[in-house]
């Protein structure tokens, strides 16, 4: 579903944001992005969305060929895959319930069924109770879940959580991926950028590395080449078995002739 | 949806919507006014032009056949719109009305003492000098008299006004332009954060900046509807005085269609100037 070759970004600065990224992620995954801060976690996800375009490389969401997208198509795209910021960029002057509304009146939605969305993605998030408060009357955890709920408005393929647990208790950032999780188990691709390594073990998902905008790591590649090794070295070991057998076999031969010829 | 995201953004800086307004308004009292004088004085020279221009007085031996000859060449020249011929006894009929109220001047002046004339308009008031040098040349004829200055002298002003009013309202364009790209850049700086939001969750350039445009639109129309208001409250006072001033020339009241059209008109411009000066702030602001 989405396909990274060879991207590559390096910034006006001349620092290297991201370096020769290979990746495929596949429809329905749950994959970790871990690193340090400064790793390319972020740029990578900003990648995804056109808010930058690499320096080389492709990448490719379904059929859509990010680079080469023309500007008028990028507002589509990101009708397509939700995002949940860093900063979370809720409108501090609107109410919770207008912060959802805003995605769904700028896909032109009908009044009252961009109404009911709003309120079945409270109930989903578990804020029916603060429609109307504004963002400032919240927590830190209730304000993820609406940056959550606002991302899942238009019911995207692809949600992307910048550090959704970044600022949060641990209990708290428990409940976010849990809702994270639960999201992704009706198909929808989700791909987190986190520090957090207690989550990620919890989680036993897909955790893709980044070191320096470097990829240091895949489980999922790692794994298929553990199967990959495991399985080469039950076919040796098979393999051995019969050669011994055969070796035990040919020993055993040799040995009666030559009793025969010491008896003879 | 445009237009209460527009209705908020007007009501959140009520100063700003004000100052747009104000500079609009002054632009379309500029409007108002010389469009007021540019008609009235097209009006006076109508009427100017209406009335008998050119006044040939003819000798006493003139003949009828050389009054009927004129006449015809004159017709032949297209440049006269009309002509009307005072016999002596006309005249003297004229001049008895003119002085009735003074027997003695009466009593002196017979119709062979008064010259016949012949009183002719021109189609166009640039002609009345070449009419005048024909008239003039024509045996017939004693004297010309034509109201030269007067109607030069009204065209001159009115080409003046024209040109004051034109240069007067193009400035004053430019510069609401100018403002009002002003406030609605400010607007969109102000709410940056809010713009770049809406572009990540997917909003087309033309979502975000179509309330910007409807706001400068709604600052054009209520400038100019309150210029087109002030204008014509002022000039519907003023008519009285103004009647009395210009001593029967039939150019006010002004008929109810003058105030219509005029409204109409500006509040087309008043659109024109909102969508390009808000559109100016747009494209420079909104990447």
């Amino acid at each position: 579903m989405i396909h990274l070759s060879n991207v590559s970004k390096v910034f006006g600065t001349g620092v290297a944001g991201l370096a020769s990224i290979n990746l495929d992620i596949d429809k329905g995954e749950f994959v970790f992005l871990v690193g340090k801060t400064g790793s390319g976690k972020t740029t990578l996800l900003k990648l995804l969305i056109r808010e930058m375009l690499p320096t080389e490389g492709t990448i490719t969401i379904g059929e859509w060929d990010i680079v080469s997208l023309p500007e008028k198509h990028i507002p589509l795209l990101r009708k397509k895959v939700g995002v949940v910021f860093q900063d979370l960029k809720l409108l501090m002057d609107r109410t919770i319930g207008e912060n959802i509304l805003l995605p769904l009146q700028v896909a032109g939605r009908d009044v009252q069924d961009a109404a009911n969305r709003v309120d079945e993605l409270l109930q989903e998030v578990g804020m029916i109770e603060h429609k109307e408060k504004f963002p400032v009357q919240l927590s830190g955890g209730e304000l993820q879940r609406i940056a959550i709920a606002r991302a899942l408005a238009l019911s995207p393929e692809i949600l992307l959580a910048d550090e959704p647990t970044g600022n949060l208790d641990e209990a708290t950032a428990f409940d976010i991926v849990d809702l994270l999780s639960r999201i992704n188990e009706h198909g929808t691709t989700i791909i987190m950028a986190t520090h957090n390594m207690d989550i990620v073990k919890k989680l036993k998902q897909r955790v893709i590395g980044l070191e320096s905008g470097k990829l240091i790591g895949d489980t999922k590649k790692s794994s298929k080449s553990q199967e990959t090794s495991s399985k080469n070295e039950k076919e040796a070991d098979q393999k051995g078995e019969k050669e011994d057998k055969k070796e035990n076999k040919e020993d055993k031969n040799n040995s009666s002739e030559s009793e025969k010829k010491e008896k003879k | 949806m445009h237009w209460s995201t527009m209705w908020n953004h007007i009501r959140r800086s009520p100063y700003q919507a004000l100052a747009a307004i104000l500079i609009m308004m002054l632009t379309f009292l500029a409007v108002s006014v010389f469009t007021i004088l540019v008609a009235g004085s097209n009006g006076v020279i109508s009427y100017f032009e209406s009335k008998p221009q050119v006044t040939a007085f003819f000798k006493d031996e003139a003949t009828q056949d050389q009054i009927t000859t004129l006449e015809n060449s004159l017709k032949a020249s297209g440049s006269v719109s009309s002509m009307k011929f005072v016999s002596k006894n006309d005249a003297l009929k004229i001049y008895r009305e003119q002085n009735k109220n003074d027997p003695l001047l009466l009593e002196l002046v017979t119709a062979d003492v008064l010259p016949a004339s012949l009183e002719i308009s021109a189609t166009n008031i640039t002609d009345l000098s070449s009419i005048s040098t024909y008239l003039q040349k024509d045996q017939s004829v004693q004297e010309v008299v034509y109201q030269k200055d007067v109607v030069a002298a009204l065209t001159t002003w009115t080409n003046a006004v024209k040109i004051i009013g034109v240069l007067l309202i193009a400035l004053l364009s430019i510069v609401s332009i100018f403002i009002m790209s002003i406030i609605v850049g400010l607007k969109i700086s102000h709410k940056k954060d809010e713009i770049e939001i809406m572009q990540l969750i997917g909003a087309t350039k033309w979502y975000i900046s179509n309330p910007f445009v409807l706001e400068g639109i709604f600052y054009g129309v209520v400038g100019a509807f309150f210029g087109w208001f002030v204008s014509s409250a002022v000039l519907l006072a003023t008519t009285p005085l103004l009647e009395t001033f210009l001593k029967g020339i039939p150019v006010l009241p002004a008929p109810w269609w003058f105030y219509v059209g005029m409204l109409l008109g500006e509040l087309v411009l008043a659109v024109i100037l909102g969508i390009f000066s808000s559109l100016l702030a747009v494209m420079r602001y909104i990447k």
